[in-house]
């Protein structure tokens, strides 16, 4: 079946079966292996991306469903002025270890935030409680969100902290 | 929060990671993101049976189905000698089934074709007919002389594996036989799975035009797989390039060859092109190496005071249909008789038998560091058995009958030679942070009114760093790890290390160690691990041997180093060597600190201006052979409060004290503790793979197989002591796996002790809020 929608803001087209999943259209047909799979029976979340605004599992949605649709994944998050403020904030929290829950944790925290700005720790730990890790014991990651949070409140006023701009830079050199 | 790699001086400072960029932006590079040109996909065939003959597999109907290419049964691979694998353990392992299964979801045959689906689909069509056989799933009846006998490929016509023991049986028994005070627990550790978020898989990629075979697999031990896979297929060994590429955690559970890396590899072999195999979670539980399922008996010989004198343990262990533990080769029950744990035990005497059931293969895994999960579990749960029958504080118990920092090196036993600790130290700082004179006050008083609140605490010995050629090797090789180091004329450094990380964090802690031996910053040194054609060989990394192995090679690696770049700096500095001085960042000549070289100006003079007759270049290999395993220690105390209405325990506090030493990087290890904590947590309370009578697997997925979300996941607290390793190069010891064997103890001791005044003396894992429903009926509490 053909199928047309926008990924990280760009429109593809494929043809694709019907039974094919999001997740592997978007790791086989298109290449963004950030998207993960962690399990068979849609608990784990590593496969979480955006459709149409909304987090979801792409391991549970065929991609003939996308049809039409907006989608952003992991790899969508970062902009032309670098690391979205997620993306630093797990750096400098150290909210991942192996890496593999991460993009998925990364967009059920940026649709979070996306409807609750500033989330209580209990609403943290709910918004990502369909996600999965085995390495962080979600520690990190809880303050990894906060600080995201506390960041995207400061973004009005465009102070972003030392230790934010030395992760940045150090990322840029590393690239 | 993480600090700069640009600090000079950086070990010891919480360094963020270099790993992180690539994967915060979706860029790791895991197992299923490499795609081949040409590259096929693999999908098994398994049995629905536990036990059953197979009475003939018909892969012809798959054969015909579109993309097919290629359909191997076990009767293919006994025709090349490969229907059956060698173990760890040193038993073997049906790659695809012979004669009959022995365990549901065991491997029956490999369709090999064009894509994913077509694979999967196929596979479907491959017609096996069985003849079911009755199962053996309880270990205890499995050892039963009448049992049906499971293992017909083996002479010892039989269930039992190994009898194992260590200690001295006699001068154990005699101090049994006069002491005051005697309790005896059973303790059952359950059947758990390691369950990484990436599920094992490979892609085999054989070039008939060259001859070699690149492996690109989920392997924590790369070097050793190499090797096996020589061993085992006759393929000369650098014609085999092994890349374990980022591994999205490993957990214990990618230390075994699995049957589905050796069908690809001879899939790819008998096709000439790339051949891809991932599993599904579900076969990822059922099928890969499980952890635990030691049925275990503890008894403690004591004085009157609660004084320990003696330990004697009996232990039937759970092996499922094949020995696959991956365990050094002198030890079956691994380093299970650390099990006298941070007491001082006159004497003890630890037995182990292995039987074999109609189950999938494993033992070793989920941060066991060999064994000493369930060794510790053990002791601190029968610890407790024992204060409650003397009537001490479990603390004060603990503190009665540790052993004192004055008499490390300690020699155990069992014969193990503790290397240092502060057991008392790191209780007592645990007991001030928690509160614990409150908190005992605070259940005094909603006992009276008839509440449920326990305190746990566990204060375990771990061992880890596998070790000493003497005593430890993996099918003959020594368990050494290895370092190489390559300063480039800018001052920039390569290092490669033997060991391979899962998310542990080598490529910033190893970097930080080395930049610390060098006087660089961790920036300028980029880690490799993982591929054989390039690393230099080394045993891998589990059992938390990364730090006192690898980490002990990349420190004395650096020093050997540093060895050539003084005799440059005093070519440079036109100082005697003697009268050269390093000061952690630079070489200078002694009272003029002012003339000074850093190993940067040196780096450039190896390859630009080197002493008439010395070798250019600047770079060394170490292979470490540790004098002995390092011996962390924790303290670790849990509060909980039970609901009678529902039996639902709530973790309202976990305190963490650990003591691994000098710590290289304390953000890493906050979060090594964090983890472990979490998997601790899973494993008392919500994790157990149980069988019916059948042999049917009822918890082969996350549906039933039960990992915590951040909802079921308490808050962790964590804090230090540093009691240095005296024999390793930096002083540190190994960490990853202590939250995972000190845990589980504090947890079950936490909800005892909310039992007791009941008259609970034991319950165990996991705890689930219907088993303590259950136990609170069981006594009398309706409500």
């Amino acid at each position: 079946m053909k199928i047309q929608l926008r990924i990280n803001g760009r429109t593809k087209e494929s043809d694709v079966e019907p039974r094919k999943l999001l997740a592997y259209y978007l790791r086989e047909d298109l290449g963004l292996t950030g998207t993960h799979i962690g399990c068979d029976t849609t608990n784990c979340g590593a496969c979480t991306v955006l459709l149409d605004g909304k987090a979801v599992k792409s391991c549970t949605v065929l991609a003939v469903q996308a049809d039409g649709c907006d989608v952003m994944t992991v790899e969508g998050l970062e902009g032309e002025d670098g690391l979205h403020p997620l993306q630093t904030a797990f750096w400098e929290e150290h909210g991942l270890q192996c890496g593999y829950c991460t993009p998925g944790v990364l967009m059920s925290g940026y649709a979070l935030l996306q409807s609750n700005p500033q989330p209580s720790e209990a609403e943290i730990r709910s918004g990502i409680s369909g996600n999965v890790c085995r390495c962080t014991g979600y520690v990190n990651i809880v303050k990894a969100i906060r600080s995201a949070s506390a960041k995207l409140a400061g973004a009005a006023d465009d102070t972003p902290s030392e230790s934010a701009k030395e992760v940045a830079a150090s990322g840029k050199k590393s690239d | 929060m993480a600090k700069s790699q640009t600090e000079l001086r950086p070990l010891g400072k919480s360094v963020g990671r270099k790993e992180d960029p690539r994967f915060i932006r979706g860029m790791g590079r895991y197992i299923d993101d490499i795609v081949l040109p040409g590259m096929l996909y693999m999908s098994l065939v398994r049995s629905p049976y536990a036990h059953a003959r197979i009475k003939h597999v018909d892969p012809s109907a798959a054969l015909e189905a579109p993309g097919v290419k290629l359909v191997i049964t076990g009767e293919d691979l006994a025709a090349m000698d490969l229907a059956w694998m060698p173990t760890m353990a040193g038993d073997k392992q049906m790659v695809l089934a012979t004669g009959k299964v022995l365990y549901q979801y065991q491997e029956v045959a490999a369709v090999i074709a064009e894509s994913r689906e077509q694979a999967e689909d196929a596979a479907q069509l491959v017609d096996v007919e069985y003849e079911p056989l009755p199962a053996v799933v309880d270990p205890i009846q499995s050892l039963d002389p009448d049992a049906p006998v499971l293992r017909e490929d083996r002479e010892k016509k039989s269930n039992h594996i190994f009898h194992w023991e260590a200690g001295d049986k006699e001068a154990t028994e005699e101090l049994f036989r006069n002491a005051p005070v005697v309790v005896k627990q059973n303790v059952r550790f359950p059947r758990v799975h390691p369950s990484p978020l990436e599920p094992c898989g490979c892609v085999a990629d054989y070039q008939s035009s060259t001859g070699k075979l690149t492996w690109y697999v989920t392997s924590q031990a790369p070097h050793a797989h190499r090797t096996v896979l020589s061993m085992v297929s006759g393929l000369p060994e650098h014609q085999i390039r092994v890349i374990s590429p980022d591994v999205g955690g490993g957990f214990g559970n990618k230390v075994p060859v699995y049957p589905g890396y050796v069908c690809a590899i001879v899939a790819s072999l008998k096709l000439g092109r790339p051949v891809k195999w991932i599993e599904s979670r579900t076969e990822n539980i059922s099928s890969t190496g499980f952890a635990r399922d030691y049925h275990m008996t503890a008894e403690i010989a004591a004085e009157e005071d609660g004084r320990v004198l003696a330990l004697r343990v009996k232990t039937i262990a759970d092996h499922g249909a094949f020995d696959a533990a991956a365990d050094p080769s002198k030890f079956p029950a691994g380093l299970f008789s650390i099990v006298t744990g941070s007491y001082d035990f006159k004497e003890s005497f630890v037995e182990v038998d292995g039987a074999y059931t109609n189950k999938a293969p494993g033992g070793i895994a989920y941060r066991c560091s060999f064994r000493v999960t369930e060794a510790a579990y053990l002791i601190e749960r029968v610890m407790d058995v024992l204060a409650r029958r003397v009537g001490v504080d479990p603390a004060e118990l603990r503190k009665r009958d540790f052993i004192r920092k004055e008499q490390f090196p300690y020699q155990s036993p069992t014969g193990w030679t503790y290397d240092s600790g502060d057991y008392e130290k790191t209780l007592d700082l645990a007991l001030e942070k928690i509160g614990y004179e409150e908190l005992r006050k605070e259940q005094a008083e909603k006992r009276a009114r008839g509440e449920l609140m326990g305190i746990g605490i566990s204060t375990f010995t771990e061992v880890v760093g596998a070790g000493p050629s003497h005593t430890f090797d993996i099918m003959g090789i020594k368990m050494f790890d290895s370092a190489q180091i390559r300063l480039h004329p800018t001052g920039k450094v390569l290092a490669r290390l033997g060991v391979r990380h899962q998310g542990q964090g080598h490529e910033t802690t190893f970097a930080q160690i080395i930049a610390e031996e060098l006087g660089l910053s961790t920036e300028d040194v980029l880690i490799e691990e993982g591929d054989t054609d390039t690393a230099p060989y080394g045993l891998g990394t589990y059992a938390s041997r990364s730090t006192p192995t690898a980490g002990g090679a990349a420190a004395l690696c650096g020093r050997r180093i540093r060895d050539k770049a003084k005799k440059i700096a005093s070519h440079l500095l036109e100082a005697g060597e003697d009268d050269v001085v390093w000061d952690g960042v630079s070489f200078s000549a002694k009272g003029l600190p002012d003339k000074s070289v850093t190993m940067k100006d040196i780096a450039f003079a190896a390859y630009t201006n080197v002493p008439e007759g010395m070798e250019p270049g600047l770079e060394a290999t170490y292979y470490y052979d540790p004098p002995n395993l390092t011996f962390p220690h924790g303290a670790y105390i849990a509060v909980v409060d039970i609901d009678k209405g529902t039996g639902a325990v709530k973790v309202r506090r976990f305190l963490a004290v650990d003591d691994c030493g000098n710590v290289i990087n304390p953000m890493i290890v906050d979060g090594q503790v964090h983890g472990g904590l979490t998997e601790g947590f899973a494993i008392a309370f919500m994790q157990d793979i149980p069988f019916d009578e059948d042999g049917n697997c009822l918890a082969p997925n996350w549906m039933d197989y039960l990992v915590p979300t951040a909802l079921d996941t308490p808050h962790w607290e964590t804090d230090r002591t540093v009691t240095p390793s005296p024999h390793h190069p930096i002083g540190a010891k190994g960490v990853g796996e202590s939250p995972n064997v000190g845990s589980p103890a504090a947890f079950v001791n936490a909800v005892v002790d909310a039992l007791a005044p009941l008259g609970v003396e034991h319950i165990d894992m996991p705890i689930f809020p219907w088993k303590v429903w259950e136990v609170l009926r069981e006594h009398g509490v309706n409500k």
